[in-house]
């Protein structure tokens, strides 16, 4: 008698089985357990007015029904120039999707649409690339060569992103480590996707070829946190420059994890660095889950044995209510039904939270068979869709033995052929560990398949472009011309001793240059600007929108001001509302409508004997804190711009002891 | 002896050859830029001599600048073996016999690491291991006919192709291909059709706007469509196969005579002039758009008039042209101008007396128009008629390149003045139409909004 899998409960049992923690709970220490090693690639446009091989303008973007013609490709893998061919390039012709190209006049020309060949490289964004490759220490190339490198996903219309590498070998120093850059490189943007349906995928080609640069770190970021913070830390210094776009998509993080006999697998396109920890532990325990089913699998049968049958189900025969199902027999599509050996209980095995095997199987069916969702039941899902004397007979058609696990998948004939390989290579696959792959970032921290992990086989030479040489001279000259490292950032930050909550508001918006040049133009205490920016100014960027005339200029301007009035810098905080929605108003006007008036500290510390006499009227306790406290409050409002607080509150502590 | 430098030179080479480093040795360079590591691949020839290229891990590829070198080491070696994978080309019993000629150009080409040019080559193997859907079409053989770029097809070229043909026939092929060049496909399609008359099965040329080394190619499908409109299509004419729309959609099968490039790059450069193309063709099938055609036979009669006269030239016309060109020309012993005049078939007064002497020392001379368009009318104006007394006789439609094929044909046959102008008015395949269609002539331009409604829901 075969004994039933309760799915929810396997799911709990793997889980526990595979020693799966909760991010928040995660040490050091259960990293170091599974082995979790991880890479970053940072993506970040640069802020160029023209796409980098062509005249189009930058950063103008379309929405999706935006378009004033469509153009139809089909992607073939073509070979290297060492003499092989992709698995992804493979793998995509497989699906044999239509893509179809959005293009916006204003936004695209025949460039992007493959029906040009490209024009010189962009100089203005070779140069900020390498003022970039410099910041990060890299050996700064000869020569750059633009090469191909292949996406026959159709996210560029060519069939390959023309790319270079600009240098190789520098790095980074994180708080406590340095971690080493494997290079960077520039190379154009490609195409958003609009949607991905059956056989036809739509993109628009709005940010298809703008300026981008590439630093790859090499694997040795292992935890979490250190993988934001190596994250982090090539966003500073990438924005460092001024010369990058900042806002929706201008940043992106590919991250490369595995865990301890895991393998290389890609998280693409991460918008935002605060989702990374949550990725990469999730990934790092996925793979960990995958070696535990190998595991299993090893235990029970060896790779050579193991043979997946297969059979065709007739609708008429069986009383399938599933809707799915149902309706295979009006659209002609085939159900197939295959028996998995040995393969029980791992349908339902845990691989993220909320995500089992299955999930990985069903995935795949989607993106490499094109066959769209719901696109499988199987024998291990909490509720069977199929009747359990339908299922049973399936089982017996299929010889099932009691430890194998059963999948049903349905579709058009012409893609069954696919859909039942991607179903048999998948399983195999766990006999091999984790499969090489890039997977799509969901918003609760997990992932799902993308396609398969292009590797150094999909690189080609452009031979369309001309190689481009560097001179020292001028390499020289870029160099003289950079901001400091973020890490010096940090450290003099640290020195000024501004508190480490500011850190991140003031290099992430690259303000750094600006509390340096208020500070060494009007000699203000560098610790107090950087607060006024790490905090108010803060504070007040995330609550309302800026009058769009509003700068960082106009903040220099306000300190000048306040210097040249020989204010006190405690009334910047005041100004800074009003400059924030009024930046064009005269500063004077600013200090009329605060009601400030010049007074010096005796004026001010005039009326304290008078309002400590008050305060004894009016008093609730004799505790001369609290008098205090009143008396500054009488007196705050005037003291402003003119005097140090704490200056007046030491005159009315000294008077009323 | 095998070039242990491919396409170094110099001082680059120099450098490979002081450090005892070899195209295709794993590196490790040492300069004043910082360390690299990488395997040495092949200069492309007309690069610099003071760069050499490294491939690194990664797969890309980057150049060391000499001077800065301070040390290099061959670590090890590995040379690159780029081959398409070559199969045996399937027979498959009942389908059509094709034959495709390759000329070169690239359609049929690989990346060539030394020049890091494209370059041609494809043998059947390699078609069949690129594009295996042709086996589904038809029993394709092919044969290397010569390995040029299609700028240096000639005369020489048109004839071996014609006579080749006409062998194939003999031998009972279905359908004939020609893989070639784009960049003067149209001229070699005009001199097919004028040399291989009679066809009892389609001769179809083919090319590819983007080389078959990249995924977007569109060689793939125009070398489909072009195998289906040979083996299974019922035109039996010269043709050019070439994109339809710029989209992977369908082909467009366009007559020899009256078929031109006309973008520099676009996939769906070739347009059909002054007519509608005659058929388009997809992995289904041809469909034809034009009604009269010639039709597929049995039979194996065709006529091959292999003849050309190189000294033939086009004059492309131009405002202040002066007549030294003409005397120039004649000097040179060229013995046919075809000129392409403005408007309806016009050049201005100084040229004239050229044009007389040249007439008379017998060289033969027609008039084409640079509009591409239309039909050249030299009774509207006098200078018209001025020209024709001269003895310049006017070419109706006839598209300048194919005017120009046409009377080297005609000039490879005969030197009498009557019997040239008898060939050049004697339509072969429509080199001249006795009426252009309304729909012959269909330059629409952009930001007109019914042309924008139609471009952004019809033209892919």
């Amino acid at each position: 008698m075969s004994t039933k899998i309760t799915p929810k409960q396997n799911y709990e049992l793997t889980r526990q089985q595979i020693g799966y923690i909760d991010r928040r709970l995660a040490t050091p220490e259960d990293y170091r357990r599974i082995g979790f090693k991880s890479g970053l690639e940072v993506h970040q446009q640069l802020a160029t007015k023209e796409k980098l091989f062509c005249h189009c303008p930058c950063g103008v973007f379309q929405k999706n029904g935006d378009y004033d013609a469509e153009v139809i490709r089909h992607m073939r893998p073509a070979m290297s120039e060492l003499g092989g061919y992709d698995g992804t390039a493979l793998m995509e012709f497989k699906t044999r999707k239509n893509i179809i190209y959005r293009i916006n006049n204003e936004t695209a020309c025949t460039y992007e649409v493959d029906d040009t060949p490209p024009f010189k490289i962009n100089p203005e964004a070779l140069e900020i690339a390498l003022k970039i490759s410099l910041l990060s220490k890299l050996n700064v190339v000869g020569e750059v060569h633009i090469t191909r490198k292949q996406y026959l996903d159709g996210s560029i219309p060519t069939g390959f992103q023309r790319t270079a590498i600009l240098g190789v070998n520098g790095h980074i120093q994180l708080r406590n480590k340095k971690v080493n850059l494997i290079q960077l490189s520039i190379e154009e943007d490609s195409c958003r996707e609009i949607a991905d349906v059956g056989h036809e995928r739509w993109y628009k080609t709005d940010r298809l070829g703008m300026p981008l640069i590439e630093t790859v770190t090499a694997p040795e970021l292992v935890t979490p946190d250190e993988l934001r913070e190596a994250a982090e830390y090539i966003r500073f210094l990438n924005r460092s420059t001024g010369l990058v776009r900042t806002g929706m998509g201008a940043g992106r993080e590919d991250v490369n994890v595995s865990c301890r006999g895991g393998s290389r697998v890609e998280i693409k396109g991460v918008a935002h660095n605060k989702w990374i920890p949550e990725l990469s532990h999730n990934e790092a325990f996925r793979q960990w889950a995958l070696l535990h089913i190998r595991k299993l699998l090893l235990e029970r049968i060896k790779k050579e044995k193991w043979q997946v049958n297969h059979m065709e189900l007739d609708p008429h025969e069986f009383k399938f209510t599933y809707l799915p199902l149902v309706e295979c027999k009006e659209k002609k599509h085939k159900i197939i039904a295959i028996n998995i050996p040995e393969f029980k209980g791992f349908l339902s095995h845990f691989t993220q939270p909320d995500q089992v095997f299955a999930d990985e199987i069903s995935q795949r069916l989607k993106v490499i068979a094109c066959i769209e969702k719901p696109n499988m039941i199987h024998s291990e899902q909490e509720d069977l869709s199929i009747s359990d004397h339908d299922f049973a007979t399936i089982r017996t058609y299929l010889n099932a033995k009691n430890n194998d696990a059963q999948i049903i998948i349905w579709g058009p004939e012409e893609d069954m052929e696919t859909a039942i390989e991607t179903v048999v290579e998948r399983c195999e696959m766990i006999f091999d560990g984790v499969p090489n792959e890039t997977r799509k970032s969901l918003p609760n921290g997990t992932t799902i398949f993308e396609r398969v992990l292009p590797g150094a086989d999909r690189m080609y030479p452009d031979t369309d472009s001309c190689p481009i040489p560097l001179s020292n001279e001028y390499i020289e000259k870029l160099g003289k011309d950079l901001p400091q490292d973020i890490s010096e950032r940090i450290e003099l930050l640290s020195k000024w001793g501004v508190p480490e909550d500011a850190y991140h508001f003031i290099l992430s918006k690259n303000i750094f240059p600006v509390i340096e040049e208020i500070c060494e133009r009007f000699k203000f205490d560098p610790k107090r600007v950087a607060i006024f920016f790490g905090h108010t100014y803060k504070n007040i960027a995330g609550k309302q929108k800026a009058h769009t005339d509003f700068n960082y200029r106009k903040l220099i301007g306000l300190f000048k001001f306040i210097h040249e009035k020989g204010l006190h810098i405690n009334i910047a905080k005041y100004l800074l509302p009003i400059l924030f929605q009024h930046p064009s108003m005269e500063f004077n006007s600013m200090l009329t409508a605060l009601k400030f008036k010049k007074r010096s500290l005796d004026e001010l510390a005039a009326p304290i004997d008078f309002l400590t006499e008050k305060y004894r009227d009016i008093r609730k306790t004799d505790d001369k804190e609290e008098a205090a406290n009143w008396i500054m409050g009488q007196l705050h409002k005037q003291a402003i711009g003119n005097i140090e607080l704490r200056d007046l509150r030491e005159i009315i502590d000294k008077r009323l002891q | 002896m095998e070039d242990l430098f491919q396409g170094y030179k110099g001082d680059a080479l120099e450098t490979l050859k002081k450090y005892n480093v070899r195209v295709w040795g794993k590196t490790h360079i040492v300069t004043t830029r910082g360390e690299f590591d990488g395997t040495i691949l092949p200069r492309a020839e007309n690069d610099d001599d003071q760069h050499i290229v490294l491939k690194i891990d990664t797969g890309y590829n980057i150049g060391i600048n000499i001077t800065t070198i301070k040390e290099m080491k061959e670590t090890g070696y590995k040379k690159a073996n780029y081959k398409v994978p070559e199969k045996e080309f399937p027979y498959t019993e009942g389908q059509p016999k094709v034959k495709l000629f390759g000329t070169g150009g690239t359609i049929a080409s690989r990346l060539d690491y030394r020049t890091g040019a494209v370059i041609p080559a494809f043998s059947p193997g390699e078609l069949y291991g690129s594009v295996p859907e042709l086996a589904d079409i038809c029993n394709l053989t092919t044969e290397k006919v010569f390995a040029v770029f299609s700028e240096n097809m000639g005369p020489q070229q048109y004839i071996s192709l014609a006579i080749a043909i006409g062998k194939e026939i003999e031998n009972g092929v279905d359908g004939i291909i020609i893989a070639h060049g784009t960049d003067t496909l149209h001229h070699t399609a005009a001199a097919l059709t004028y040399m291989v008359q009679d066809l009892p099965v389609p001769v179809v040329l083919v090319g590819s706007q983007r080389s078959s080394d990249r995924p977007s190619s569109d060689a793939a499908l125009n070398l489909m469509h072009s195998a289906i409109a040979a083996g299974h299509g019922d035109i039996a004419e010269v043709m050019v196969c070439m994109f339809g729309p710029t989209s992977d959609e369908y082909g467009f099968l366009h007559r020899g005579t009256r078929v031109r490039k006309m973008h520099s790059s676009y996939r769906s450069t070739f347009r059909t002039l002054g007519d509608t193309p005659l058929a388009t063709v997809t992995r289904k099938g041809v469909n034809a758009i034009k009604k009269k055609y010639n039709h597929r036979r049995k039979d194996k009669n065709v006529k091959i008039l292999p003849y050309f006269e190189e000294k033939v030239t086009i004059l492309y016309y131009y405002p202040n042209m002066q007549p030294d060109i003409i005397d120039a020309l004649v000097n040179c012993g060229y013995k046919g101008i075809i000129i392409a005049g403005t408007g309806l078939g016009h050049v201005n007064k100084p040229v004239y007396p050229a044009l007389k002497r040249a007439v008379e020392k017998g060289v033969h001379i027609f008039m084409t128009v640079q509009t591409l368009w239309g039909y050249t009318h030299m009774f509207v104006y006098d200078t018209g008629r001025d020209l024709m007394a001269m003895g310049v006789v006017p070419l109706d439609n006839m598209l300048p390149e194919a005017a120009y094929i046409k009377l080297g044909w005609a000039l490879g046959q005969t030197n009498d003045r009557q019997e040239v102008i008898d060939i050049m008015e004697t339509p072969i395949n429509d080199e001249t139409t006795k009426r252009e269609p309304y729909n012959g002539y269909l330059l629409y331009q952009g930001g007109v909004p019914e042309v924008e409604q139609f471009v952004k829901n019809f033209r892919k």
